[in-house]
């Protein structure tokens, strides 16, 4: 047959650009989530693309937990400036004010305070009706029922049992007052979908995805980057320099690091076709409890 | 299969152009878990090398005491759902599994397969190209079978492929396999599949999975997974008639225009002539713009901003098309609805309907038929169940665009909104238009009441509430109209506020000034509702003879009076204007229930009382009694 036809990555970008705007035309205060990771950077590249040649029409939302890697911040000023989107930041004041982090108060209130409550306090105070975010549906189980357009109550809470059905690409924007949207435009995106995205859109990213000479301490086989003085050492402890390098980005005490030599886009794709562990294994917040990101899920996490 | 080449040798540049140049099928599989759908899915990602390391030395640990192939491992262990089902034991939802090879990436909808959980198949068969229908080799063609064929060929998915599983418990026996397959295509015949293709396989032991099984030499078909890398399901959607349903108006400053949206079917160039399909107005594509650059044309499912070369009336929800192509344009047609929420359907309802980017209020206006999803038997009925599917006629609001879904289900295909909790209640599927709404001539009917009436989908009426200041008659009447609107209903509320203040605001409180108040708006009241509406008139109107008069005016027009009944003592001690205050202190003059009668009705159709029950309760009442 001679029928032009698109690839698999011109038909998930083509969709993910439908989905970015219905967003933009459905809601009165959408936003979108930015981590600064590569998945947001898909995502921010993608909403270039669909309201091109206009700016992207709503404001890009970072939670800062002020634990991220220093250069996630830098990387995050720089895309705003070049790009010419809104950013809005956003601390929850009553956790830096009583000084909330990962060593005094451990992974999973850390993330709550910092991250799940701050969200919560972000999206009511921009009173936005529409949050989108960059999650797929292959990286963890309770996301691989979760639709493209995921109704929150008034409490931004999901309920994976009473998800409204989604047929074809008709999407049921509407909403009650009080009640919210998550929206994943990239839901149906593979972790190689992105990263062969990334390579053949030449795609910018943090230099943490790429290895290079870290100082690192190695705890019960995690390697953690000493970012900043912060840095809680305990006995006996030091940094040694190794050349590692990040699968995911998040905050730099509770972020592992992998051993690799891998320093370009096709080394690292080909890095991760022959690693044959999962992607988020390298995310402390998981690991908690079975089930724990449908249970963070429930209560707003993203 | 070939796997995703794994050495430093490979050329890894060539690799990755492969990797950018695959393919894209999407598929569903249907089935229950007795079938060994779970297993068949845990194998296929397995095969592909998509269970990573971390998972499968926890999968080996959990597939301790279960039935397990050669390689130790429950595969359907790999497709588990949520906690909460998992703790349950029931899958109750559409589930999305990814896996690729060489050739392709997959994208497979793992749906239930009970009865009861009809919608989420639907769901699952939306957005795919092609199905599994797994049959039990031990069991054969069953109902549940039948069924999962039925609604395949009611969301249109146009391949399918028999997959017999369990093939080693029949001992790989020829005659066991012809005669499912002799069965099932027998059955699925009038049910129009464009391809159908059978496969014996065991999905436990490997069995025609990836390539010929040494245990079936009489099978001579290709084995499942080449052949889902291998089937060409593009249906040449490029080659239709083009529709692009305008999604957004891309509009960064006054000297750019551009309708952003993705191109449902056909193509465009620049240089082409399109039309709007609403207004017919037509307009030349000068550019096809997107961020890396503009494109000379573009085919279906590419998402890009179109530029006309001259200023149209076109925002969100037109369809642009081409002259001779035009879609159908209409505010009624008949469809088939799949029915996905515990409250019933009842033909008068009125619905949100989104059609594309179309949003517009809907009735289903007449209830033709349900089918039975397992015998496709045909019976009346006057209500929609959950899972129940059903062909309906459905009036919009105003005229959509649309085409039937067996040409175009991007343009034929729709979803029914509740108007109050917003739930998506059904999915349906155009058959034909019932009207050109285009060809309408005005000359051909004399437009009345009841033409009105029927393009409202209500019967307009006058409800007549009276009763003493503070008895509650506006709440009420507030409460019945919201209830009204989100409803659908087209309703309006006459009363002291709105009216005394513009068309009587030069009537005093004399007798005749009274009189003439209640005659005007008797007379706004009955030319409401001669346009079609619902009318609310809610004041005092202590006297006998002007309620009389108003239901005089009213003519044949429906006329309800309400007597809101509540005791002066109440009306007094809420007071809500503080008016009973001021009568009483002699600074109001002719005050109804202090220095003026209230003659009670003796014939009014309906009592409330206002003191007994709270506004909502008696609106409920009101509206239950109105049988709207």
């Amino acid at each position: 047959m001679t029928t032009p036809s698109l690839t698999h990555l011109q038909t998930l970008e083509a969709e993910s650009i439908e989905i970015l705007r219905e967003v933009a035309a459905s809601f009165e205060r959408p936003v979108m989530m930015y981590s600064i990771g590569k998945d947001s950077s898909v995502l921010l590249h993608l909403a270039r693309k669909a309201f091109y040649p206009s700016k992207i029409p709503f404001p890009l939302l970072h939670v800062n937990t002020t634990w991220k890697f220093r250069e996630m911040i830098a990387f995050r000023d720089s895309m705003a400036e070049k790009h010419g989107f809104d950013l809005v930041s956003h601390t929850n004041p009553e956790g830096l004010a009583g000084n909330v982090n990962p060593f005094d108060h451990g992974s999973s209130r850390f993330t709550d305070i910092m991250k799940t409550q701050a969200l919560r306090q972000a999206l009511n105070a921009g009173r936005y009706d529409a949050a989108i975010g960059g999650a797929r549906r292959d990286e963890e189980k309770s996301r691989a029922k979760e639709r493209i357009f995921s109704h929150r109550n008034a409490n931004h809470a999901w309920d994976p049992k009473n998800q409204r059905p989604e047929l074809w690409r008709v999407f049921n924007t509407r909403l009650n007052p009080g009640e919210s949207m998550r929206v994943f435009p990239i839901s149906n995106w593979t972790e190689l979908d992105v990263w062969t995205y990334i390579y053949s859109e030449n795609i910018e990213l943090p230099s943490l995805y790429f290895a290079k000479q870290r100082p690192v301490v190695d705890r019960s086989g995690t390697l953690i980057m000493v970012d900043d003085e912060r840095f809680r050492f305990e006995a006996g402890e030091a940094p040694r320099l190794e050349t590692v390098r990040f699968r995911t980005l998040g905050d730099y005490p509770l972020t592992g690091a992998i051993r690799s030599t891998a320093a370009t886009l096709p080394e690292i794709i080909m890095e991760m076709q022959a690693s044959r562990t999962s992607e988020r294994e390298g995310r402390l917040i998981d690991s908690d409890s079975v089930g724990s990101m449908e249970k963070k899920k429930q209560e707003g996490y993203f | 299969m070939s796997l995703p080449m794994r050495t430093a040798d490979d050329d890894l540049d060539l690799w990755l152009d492969q990797q950018t140049q695959k393919s894209l099928l999407r598929f569903l599989t249907c089935g229950s878990v007795d079938d060994g759908k779970s297993t068949l899915i845990g194998r296929l990602l397995y095969d592909s090398q998509m269970v990573l390391d971390d998972q499968l030395a926890s999968l080996k640990k959990e597939s301790r005491n279960r039935m397990v192939g050669e390689e130790g491992i429950d595969f359907s262990l790999l497709v588990d759902g949520l906690t909460a089902e998992r703790e349950q034991g029931i899958t109750i939802d559409v589930a999305y599994r990814f896996f690729s090879t060489d050739k392709r990436k997959f994208i497979v909808a793992d749906t239930p397969g009970h009865e009861q959980y009809t919608r989420n198949m639907a769901t699952g068969a939306s957005n795919a190209d092609l199905a599994l229908v797994l049959i039990d080799a031990r069991k054969g063609v069953l109902t549940q079978t039948r069924r999962h064929s039925f609604i395949l060929s009611l969301i249109g998915v146009k391949h399918v492929v028999l997959v017999v599983n369990k093939i080693d418990l029949v001992d790989y026996d020829q005659a066991v396999f012809d005669k499912i397959v002799a069965d099932y295509r027998a059955f699925a015949g009038p049910l129009g599949f464009s391809s159908l293709e059978a496969i014996p396989v065991s999905a436990l032991r490997g069995d025609n999975m990836l390539g010929q099984s040494a245990n079936t030499t009489w099978y001579h078909g290709p084995a499942l997974v080449p052949y889902l890398e291998t089937i060409d399901v593009s249906e040449d959607r490029s080659a239709q008639k083009f529709r692009f349903p305008v999604q957004w108006v891309n509009r960064p400053n006054l000297d750019f225009r551009g309708f952003s949206g993705t191109v449902a079917a056909g193509s465009v160039a620049v240089g082409d002539e399109v039309l709007i399909a609403s207004s017919r107005k037509p307009a030349i594509v000068s550019r096809i713009v997107t961020m890396d650059g503009d494109l000379t044309s573009a085919i279906a499912g590419q998402a890009v901003t179109l530029v006309l070369d001259r200023e149209v009336d076109l925002s969100r929800g037109d369809v642009l098309t081409r002259p001779g192509e035009t879609p159908e344009f209409s505010n009624q047609f008949q469809a088939r609805l799949v029915w996905m929420s515990d409250e019933p359907a009842y033909p008068g309802r009125s619905y949100l309907l989104k059609v594309g980017a179309q949003l517009v209020p809907a009735t289903i206006t007449d209830l033709k038929f349900r089918t039975n999803v397992n015998t496709l038997e045909q019976t009346a009925a006057t209500k929609i169940d959950l899972n129940e599917v059903a062909t309906v006629t459905i009036a919009t609001d105003k005229p959509i665009a649309f085409d039937a879904y067996r040409r175009n289900a991007l343009t034929g295909g729709f979803i029914l909104v509740d108007r109050l909790s917003n739930a998506t209640l059904a999915a349906g599927t155009i058959e034909f238009g019932l009207r050109r709404a285009q060809n309408l001539t005005y000359q051909s009917f004399d437009v009345n009441r009841d033409v009105r009436a029927t393009m409202k989908g209500q019967k307009p009426r006058i409800v007549w509430f009276t009763g003493l200041s503070g008895s509650g008659k506006s709440s009420i009447a507030n409460l019945l109209e919201k209830r009204l609107t989100a409803e659908g209903r087209h309703a309006y509320i006459l009363d002291g506020d709105n009216v005394r203040h513009g068309l009587n605001k030069d009537l005093g409180f004399t007798e005749a000034a009274r009189v003439e108040n209640i005659r005007r708006v008797a007379e706004v009241a009955r030319l409401m509702a001669d346009s079609g509406l619902i009318v609310l008139v809610s004041f005092i109107s202590p006297f006998e003879k002007e309620r009389r008069l108003a239901r005089e005016i009213a003519g044949d027009i429906d006329f309800a009076e309400v007597y809101v009944d509540t005791p002066l003592e109440v009306c007094e001690a809420r007071d809500p204007k503080g008016l009973y205050k001021r009568a009483r202190a002699g600074e109001i003059k002719n005050f109804t229930g202090i220095d003026s009668p209230f003659e009670p009705p003796a014939n009014a159709e309906l009592v409330l009382h206002g003191a007994e029950e709270e506004p909502l309760a008696l609106a409920d009442q009101l509206h239950g009694w109105l049988k709207i």
